[in-house]
């Protein structure tokens, strides 16, 4: 079953704590020098279960298995893992050279040896030079990369990330991700890496799990996990949706006839039809799945076309959208069209919104 | 206006320290220097000059048993290291809530009652006949009553027992303060217990260990009950010493001048201290 080219394999890894189940019978493979990040809410486990890969936790049961090798039993200091902290843990008594040299000093290497490596790897990460300094004389963004070459210096097979970027502003994390994605690639190590923010997973990742209340959701690449997520828990989770409850009033092959909890009627296409006549639903819309429109002539006869009211108009740059309200009540967001031609859209104004019936996203209602 | 009006305020919170230092410490000590620098010639007649100084270079005895208290004193506190910082270890990392509570407050509990009274509840242990010289003989251990008292063992023990407490407040602190995942990822990168120890966690807890040395050394360089009590009168510790001086011998010029030189030395021995520990006193004292 264990593929020899993954890095790191679960199988059924579960952790119990006190009367609750923390990560429930987990499973997955990471490929080599791929980048695989776990994304759920918080409090869905994926802290506990990244400690079980770094072996701060023991696992209740399953296995754990770094290049084939089995690490239960394992302390943290014999696997080939390393760990980028939360908030980077890295030593304030220490000088950067002495951070990035202390798993070098672990293991007995000699200390012409480990000052080259050191100053290599500090180079590798874009900072020269700066082994002589403190901890507290760099820069947010210039102490993670000292803590990602910290644990690089040792050639972990696997690393770990655990939301390393959560404490940097904005401008920042959104420049780290990048740079994350390309010391990936530059050092060609499997990266795991956990996050709650779903642009990170989805900007850095090969492959993404997304984890809800000890359980995997759905494994899978970014653009899969975003087009087309498995469950309800998924479609609402990664990315923008509109929610919209509803009951399946007719059936035709892969067609679906919904009506919402307003009385107003949809048309969905599914991939599975085993949904029946009268099951309450989950429908979920891409906020950039639906067009507006300011006459209803334009519009394609197999869309769902609903006359709305514009309610307000969120101004964002690239990310402005809409929230209208249709017939029924409901509330809708909708992306604003890039070209502009909407640009003098108010509050109070007449839209059609219309969406094809193969954009939005079906799923029975949890029964209770 | 408003500057004024919060430099009146500076002043008058300043007003209680300052106090403080002049009339109980600045005082008294210009007061005892000048008692120290004067020379008894005759009856009621004095001089000035250094002769009660040189007396404590000259005698043997007296910078004998400085020597002999300060390395004492210097034991004590190693000592006190050594045992007080594995319970702060456990106290600051290994427990947490309720049980770190208790476990502090164990600690603190012996020393609501006063000192004098812990020394005697040790003299009860230790005496000929006291708790553990009949526990020996009811064992069979021993054939005779065993004197634990009054020899430099039973003044060590006293000397911990008393500032132990000092030892493992600053220390549980400055511990309290070394996030978990320094250790964690010490761990992460291969380091073992012992390396972590002595690379992570050692230079972490450095001020607090330096004031607590100091603290501690200073204690029980000044202690004078328990070396008298536990020590017997062969105890020879300096305090001892000084009260010779100042109320058994009516000395009072010598006996200031060893006061002075008591203070002089230990503040050179703490001076060294931290000196050698690579440590400032604004960085230890300021943090604890």
């Amino acid at each position: 079953m264990t593929n020899i080219e993954s890095d790191l394999a679960c199988r059924d890894l579960t952790k119990d704590f006190d009367g609750f189940r923390a990560v429930d019978h987990v499973s997955f493979d990471v490929p080599k020098g791929s980048f695989f990040s776990i994304l759920g809410p918080s409090g869905c486990g994926k802290t506990t279960l990244l400690r079980m890969i770094a072996g701060f936790q023991s696992p209740s049961s399953g296995d754990l298995r770094i290049k084939g090798r089995s690490m239960i039993g394992v302390p943290p200091n014999r696997r080939p893992v390393s760990m980028v902290f939360q908030h980077l843990a890295l030593f304030p008594t220490m000088s950067i050279g002495d951070n990035v040299g202390f798993g070098l000093r672990q293991r007995g290497v000699g200390r012409s040896e480990i000052a080259r490596r050191v100053e290599e790897v500090l180079d590798r990460v874009g900072l020269p030079g700066v082994s002589a300094r403190r901890t507290d004389q760099l820069s947010g963004g210039q102490k993670q990369r000292v803590a990602i070459a910290r644990c690089m210096v040792l050639e972990p097979d696997v690393l770990l990330l655990d939301e390393p970027l959560g404490a940097l502003d904005l401008k920042l994390r959104e420049h780290m991700k990048v740079e994350l994605k390309s010391l990936q690639a530059a050092f060609d190590t499997t990266f795991v890496y956990i996050t709650h923010d779903q642009s990170e997973a989805l900007v850095m990742s090969d492959n993404i799990a997304v984890m809800n209340q000890g359980r995997f959701e759905q494994i899978g690449a970014p653009h899969e996990v975003y087009h087309a997520p498995h469950t309800a828990f998924v479609a609402g989770f990664v990315g923008d949706a509109n929610r919209i409850d509803a009951r399946v009033s007719a059936v035709n092959g892969h067609f679906l006839t919904l009506t919402s909890a307003a009385s107003t009627e949809m048309k969905v296409k599914v991939a599975d039809n085993s949904l029946s006549v009268g099951q309450g639903v989950q429908v979920f819309l891409r906020p950039e799945a639906i067009e507006l429109s300011k006459t209803s002539k334009s519009l394609d006869g197999d869309h769902n076309v609903s006359q709305c009211t514009v309610t307000s108009v969120l101004f964002n740059g690239a990310n402005s959208s809409v929230i209208v309200r249709d017939a029924g009540g409901n509330m809708i967001n909708v992306a604003m069209p890039q070209t502009g031609s909407f640009a003098d859209l108010h509050a109070g104004d007449m839209v059609f919104t219309s969406w094809h019936p193969n954009k939005a996203r079906c799923y029975p209602l949890a029964r209770a | 206006m408003k500057s004024d009006a919060s430099k009146l305020g500076f002043y008058l919170l300043l007003a209680p320290i300052l106090l403080w230092l002049i009339v109980l410490i600045i005082l008294p000590h210009i007061g005892l220097f000048m008692v120290s620098i004067s020379e008894k010639v005759g009856p009621r007649e004095f001089e000035t000059g250094f002769g009660n100084y040189a007396a404590f270079f000259g005698e043997p005895l007296y910078w004998r048993t400085f020597a002999r208290t300060a390395i004492m004193s210097i034991l004590a506190t190693a000592l006190t290291l050594i045992l007080g910082f594995p319970i702060a270890y456990y106290i600051a990392k290994l427990t947490r809530g309720r049980t770190k509570t208790t476990l502090f407050l164990m600690c603190m509990i012996p020393f609501w009652v006063s000192e004098l009274v812990r020394t005697f509840g040790w003299m009860i242990l230790l005496r000929e006949t006291g708790v553990i010289s009949t526990t020996l003989q009811r064992l069979g251990l021993v054939s005779g009553p065993v004197e634990l008292l009054y020899n430099d063992a039973a003044i060590m023990v006293g000397l911990v027992y008393t500032s132990i407490l000092f030892m493992v407040v600053p220390l549980v602190t400055t511990l309290d303060s070394l996030d978990d995942s320094l250790i964690e990822a010490g761990y992460d990168l291969g380091g073992t217990s012992s390396s972590i120890m002595r690379e992570i966690v050692i230079p972490h807890a450095m001020p607090g260990i330096v004031s607590g040395c100091i603290v501690v050394f200073m204690l029980s360089l000044g202690n004078y009950l328990t070396p008298i009590l536990l020590g017997g009168k062969d105890s020879l510790w300096f305090t001892g010493m000084i009260y010779t001086q100042f109320i058994t011998r009516f000395n009072w010029e010598l006996g200031s001048a060893l006061g002075f030189l008591l203070l002089a030395l230990s503040s050179a021995i703490v001076f060294l201290g931290l000196k050698l520990s690579k440590q400032s006193l604004s960085n230890t004292m300021g943090r604890t």
